[in-house]
């Protein structure tokens, strides 16, 4: 599954992501790199964009760059 | 050791004399101070500065320069406020411009000789991202840990000995700003900053950190490693160009094979995020405790403000005070103030002989000086809200609320700040948009702004509906409301289609991402807001006023000159006839028209009353007559002119009110009697006003902020068309069917 669609009130961890945008390099520089525990915390009307919390920080995305993150449940905490 | 705070009295404020701060501005004795958006970085300089600061520009560029002094027991320094920024790969021009900087990479302008980082408590992950990229840079370095009250209040403890050690020894200073909690320590940290040694790098990337030692044996020894280092991950950056060219003939084949070997084919910018990530995260496993799980008011707030129906809802609430707080507060001010220039010109006016100079300094000067200031309640009350919103963190969630709708256009949400912005004035509108990264998304609103119904528009509007559209109530509403909420919504809407028109065309791009921190909500600090509500006004007044105030002066000159003495002898004949068979307010009612028919057949005969003329022939399609252009030709370079010239024109005097003006015009006619201000005619002026690109300031930022005269050339010739026509096409269609 994809950054795009997680659960509220869960939490993720990033375990692959697609690298060949240079907007996605940028996120990456922001902080979304395997490894990082992220949850979903609100979106605008319509579901796009989202907002998401990783390590106390909030980051809005579009949808379209969500689905360039692969997330996985195992690792993180409930 | 944990995060606890020695109990610090406030610090005194110490003011420095003048002659201390221009021997202390030598450049050698700079300290940068770098950190994240939102970091709390300004409000720390201000702390740390007080008012000892000014306002300038990067040599050629539009990012500010933001330099203070802080004066300490033993030194003094000059404290550079760098834009925020994450990383050193920058991704918007104020990033490129931070990085410059403390590489010393700007031109006239020493290599600061210390970094002070400034890293929020609650925010570390992205924070010592930077702060790991900084050590790099092998200058002294010290953390300022901000906001270490909130991150205490939301259960974090951090481990400062365990911190400082993992950056390799620096010093890291826990402060409240806001309060000035650990400022004595910060200040004493300062003073030695300077000598203090440089940090031992933290390995992230032993095949990188080895390769770049290696080429940096084969270069100058002025060549900083990191910057070879940024070279090899930056493959595109001028700093790649200018690294490779010191290797010589070889040098571009040689980066490549490092490139090859150590990046294989992950782009190399992913790999040092994940690198120095992972490091980051180690990093926090031992220093900081408990996890971050912050739940202040500010996130109570911001969790319901984000849900999709009462965000969007709040937004409007927002935009709506804003748009009350702009048009209605400053109302008052502008009254007074417009009314006191037209009482200090009627002073100097009737001090001074009639002549030049009489009306150069009352029509020209005061006159000048009274329009830029008009302004400033509107824009510094609109400044105002716009500081706190950002302060407050409000403006980023704004952003991701619009993003939506924005998009539909080609744009992001980043746009929507510059286009409320403009309904004030497209000036400071134009300036907000250096927030978008994306070139193609920022031209796009910046001429989509100037769409927007700034309030110069606003007396044009007023005038022309008050005098023309009957006053009737359609079903709830009143006619005159309606045709100024459409000029309004026409405004809108051709901004929008215009930037969507530009970004399927000459604009043509990849759909901008859309990525944006949102900060906490947080108060605002008032000397922050203070000081750069002030800041911004001096800039408004710098750009915007020294156009609009010479654009007055070149207007009343084409106005004035040349004089007819014909004129003038009629005039004093009238007035000599008048004075012999008239009395008391017969007598003063004659001298008045006598004096405004003459000022009108005095302006018949200027430049601007012959330009009126010679383009008659291109506005009489328009239904205009030559009165009406040459007003609309005083009104290109400020558009609120048309007012005075069509007072001066229709000889009601230049102070006219705005009644006497209205039923003068609606007895205009054409030689023939046909009435000039018909109502087809009247609705295609408002829509010429509401296209066309009046106004010289916006022509100046739009070249200032695209660094190219292109873009302001097309935006007036695009816009002047889009009036024309619309005005023709309603004209025509409205008189002939």
């Amino acid at each position: 599954m994809t950054l795009a669609s997680l659960e509220r009130g869960r939490k993720y961890l990033i375990h692959n992501v697609n690298t060949s945008d240079p907007d996605i390099q940028r996120l990456m520089v922001l902080g979304l790199v395997e490894g990082a525990e992220v949850e979903l915390a609100s979106a605008a009307i319509g579901g796009d964009p989202m907002e998401f919390r990783m390590f106390g920080n909030a980051i809005s995305l579009r949808r379209e760059q969500a689905l360039q993150f692969d997330v996985t449940t195992a690792g993180a905490g409930e | 050791m944990s995060l606890l705070l020695a109990q610090v009295s406030s610090e005194q404020v110490t003011r420095v004399s003048a002659d201390q701060i221009s021997v202390r501005r030598h450049p050698s004795a700079a300290i940068a101070v770098v950190g994240n958006p939102n970091s709390g970085k300004s409000t720390l300089f201000n702390r740390l500065t007080g008012l000892r600061q000014k306002t300038g520009n990067y040599p050629g560029v539009t990012v500010e320069k933001h330099v203070g002094v802080v004066k300490l027991e033993n030194a003094a320094f000059e404290l550079i406020d760098l834009p925020g920024m994450f990383a050193l790969s920058a991704h918007s021009l104020e990033e490129r411009i931070a990085c410059d900087v403390v590489m010393g990479r700007i031109t006239d302008m020493e290599r600061p000789v210390g970094i002070i980082a400034v890293v929020d408590t609650t925010h570390l992950y992205q924070g010592l991202y930077l702060v790991q990229q900084l050590m790099e840079l092998e200058l002294p370095l010290l953390v300022a840990l901000t906001m270490t009250d909130a991150a205490e209040a939301g259960g974090i403890r951090i481990d400062i000995d365990a911190l400082q050690r993992r950056l390799g020894g620096i010093t890291v200073c826990p402060v409240v700003a806001t309060t000035g909690q650990g400022m004595d320590a910060l200040r004493a940290a300062i003073a030695t900053l300077p000598d203090a040694a440089k940090p031992e790098l933290p390995t992230f990337w032993e095949e990188l950190q080895a390769a770049s030692e290696e080429l940096a044996r084969d270069m100058p020894a002025t060549v900083p490693r990191v910057e070879i280092e940024r070279a090899l991950i930056e493959r595109n950056s001028d700093l790649a160009e200018e690294v490779t060219n010191y290797l010589g003939d070889d040098g571009a084949q040689r980066m490549e094979a490092i490139r090859q070997r150590i990046f294989g084919s992950v782009p190399p910018l992913a790999n040092e995020a994940r690198r120095r990530y992972a490091w980051v995260r180690d990093v926090l496993d031992e220093v900081q405790h408990s996890a971050p799980t912050i739940t202040t008011w500010g996130s109570h707030l911001a969790a319901f403000m984000n849900r999709p129906v009462p965000g969007t809802i709040g937004l409007f609430v927002v935009m709506a005070v804003v748009f009350q707080a702009v048009f209605a507060w400053a109302t008052p001010l502008m009254d007074a103030i417009e009314t006191g220039t037209a009482f200090i010109g009627v002073l100097v006016a009737s001090s001074l002989p009639d002549g030049a100079v009489s009306s150069f300094l009352s029509d020209g000067i005061i006159a000048g000086v009274g329009s830029v200031i008009v302004f400033l309640p509107q824009i510094m009350i609109l400044f105002l809200f716009i500081i706190v919103l950002e302060d407050s963190g409000y403006l980023a969630r704004a952003a991701y609320l619009m993003d939506r709708v924005m998009r539909s256009v080609g744009l992001s949400g980043q746009s929507i700040i510059p286009m409320v912005s403009s309904f004030a004035c497209a000036v400071p509108g134009i300036m907000a948009t250096r927030v978008i990264p994306n070139r193609r998304d920022r031209i796009a609103t910046i001429l989509a702004a100037p769409f927007m119904t700034c309030s110069a528009r606003l007396p044009v509007y007023a005038l022309l509906i008050a005098a023309f559209v009957p006053a009737q109530s359609v079903g709830l509403f009143n006619l005159q409301g309606i045709v100024l909420f459409g000029l309004y919504m026409l405004g809108i809407v051709t901004g929008l289609l215009t930037a969507l028109m530009l970004r399927k065309t000459a604009l043509h791009g990849p759909k901008p991402t859309f990525a944006l921190m949102l900060p906490e909500f947080r108060r605002p600090n008032m000397q922050t807001v203070l000081i750069q509500l002030l800041g911004r006004a001096m800039i408004f007044l710098k750009r915007a006023g020294t156009v609009i105030f010479a654009v007055a002066v070149v207007v009343w000159a084409l106005a004035y000159y040349p004089r007819s003495d014909d004129i003038a002898a009629t005039l004093t004949q009238q007035q000599s006839l008048a004075a012999a068979s008239l009395s008391d307010d017969a007598l003063s009612e004659a001298l008045s028209r006598f004096e405004n028919e003459a000022a009108a057949a005095q302006l018949e005969q200027s430049w601007l009353g012959r330009a009126g003329k010679v383009v008659e022939p291109a506005f009489k399609p328009l239904g205009w007559d030559w009165k009406i252009s040459a007003a609309v030709i005083a009104g290109f370079p400020a558009r609120e002119v048309i007012i005075a010239v069509l007072g001066t024109v229709y000889a009601v005097g230049g102070e006219a009110d705005e009644s006497t003006l209205a039923g003068r015009l609606q007895s205009a006619s054409w030689p023939d009697g046909r009435a000039v201000f018909t109502l087809p005619m009247v609705i295609g002026l408002l829509i010429f006003y509401a296209c066309c690109l009046q106004c010289a300031a916006t022509l100046a930022v739009i070249r200032r902020e695209t660094n190219s005269w292109r873009w302001p050339l097309f935006a007036w010739g695009y816009m002047t068309s889009l009036g024309y026509l619309g005005a023709l096409l309603v004209y025509q269609l409205g008189t002939n069917s």
